[in-house]
């Protein structure tokens, strides 16, 4: 599946087998974006969240 | 058997937990913590979370909150809101690890920028500055000296957040340029890695650029690195321990929601696969 990166226009591939809440960078530009939805070969994408200071392990 | 992974970022770590799960036989949903919300004063709720729940969030806060809600509404939660509570908070962890006989680097925590001085004279220089909660090696600075230390607090100090206006002081310790990190699932360590430094950075952080290679634990590490998962409650955890060349061993951290692409590319072992056998054993229990 492809989708347009907000960012520099650049196509994104995105696995076939993606599922909603992944993440999928730009090759361009390094923007990356999360998985908003998926089906009948289309997906949409919306910018990631910044990582927050309480993200980790 | 159904199992819910809770999460706020789908990772490799997901995907591959999700797989192992279905593989087991096992239903397995995704569910995404940060569209949920609770009647918090209800006797009960009807929402669904399965026989057992695995808690993935990478927001400790939210990781923490989810945790106690589900609990709170009967669902078995693995880690339990008290492991992430004890793994999430550096303080709470060192005090946990060392009444628990667990060698681990001397700490103090100073109450305001007031005392943080003398309590790193006690503790002696160089000492190390970590957030009481955080990861990935953020934030973490070495004061070698009283002047350094003024700097970093006085940068603390310009942070409008109150925790930031505490500190967690711990003795520097002098150790090879890698660490050790074990991941633990109930009485077994699944994997076992060193965490080799990035080129000029002294943190030993996947996340900083660490790369890994795996290794068989000695006896001694191993019984080190189950007794600290036992301290700060058991479950699917990462034990990071340092080698101090004057002290041997000695446990930093307990990492309560475990990431493990890094120690997976090093490992014949499949991680995901051993973490789902111990989510169903406990489950059954």
């Amino acid at each position: 599946m492809i989708a347009k990166c907000e960012e520099c226009d650049a196509d994104i591939i995105v696995p076939d087998d993606a599922i909603v809440g992944e993440i999928v960078q730009c090759k361009e530009c390094q923007s990356e974006y999360e998985v908003a939805s998926v089906g009948d070969g289309k997906v949409t994408l919306k910018p990631a969240e910044v990582a927050e200071e309480d993200w980790g392990e | 058997m159904k199992i819910t992974i809770v999460f706020d970022r789908i990772r490799g770590e997901e995907k591959w937990l999700v797989q192992e799960a279905k593989r087991a036989g096992c239903t397995a949903e995704l569910l995404d913590g940060r569209m949920l919300y609770f009647e918090a004063t209800a006797k009960k709720t009807k929402q669904e979370f399965g026989d057992v729940v695995l808690q993935r969030c990478i927001s400790y806060y939210r990781s923490l909150f989810l945790a106690r809600i589900m609990e709170h509404f009967g669902a078995f939660v693995i880690n339990s809101s008290k492991v992430s509570e004890t793994c999430g908070n550096k303080l709470v962890s060192s005090m946990v690890l060392a009444k628990a006989g667990v060698p681990t680097p001397k700490t103090f925590v100073a109450m305001s920028s007031e005392a943080v001085d003398e309590a790193a004279e006690k503790l002696g220089y160089p000492v190390v500055l970590k957030p009481f909660v955080g990861s990935w090696g953020r934030m973490i600075s070495i004061a070698k000296d009283a002047q350094t230390l003024d700097t970093i607090v006085e940068l603390r100090e310009s942070i409008p957040n109150p925790i930031e206006h505490m500190y967690y002081l711990q003795d520097f310790i002098d150790r090879p340029p890698r660490d050790i990190r074990a991941i633990v699932a109930g009485d077994e360590i699944i994997a076992t890695v060193y965490r080799h430094a990035a080129a000029n950075e002294w943190r030993t952080n996947v996340a900083r650029g660490a790369t890994t290679s795996a290794f068989k634990p000695d006896k001694e590490l191993t019984e080190i690195v189950l007794k600290a998962a036992h301290a700060v409650g058991g479950g699917i955890l990462g034990v990071d321990v340092m080698e101090s060349k004057a002290e041997g061993y000695m446990v930093h951290e307990v990492n309560n929601t475990v990431e493990f692409k890094g120690a997976q590319a090093a490992s014949q072992t499949k991680i995901a696969k051993k973490m789902i056998e111990y989510v169903i054993r406990s489950a059954k229990r």
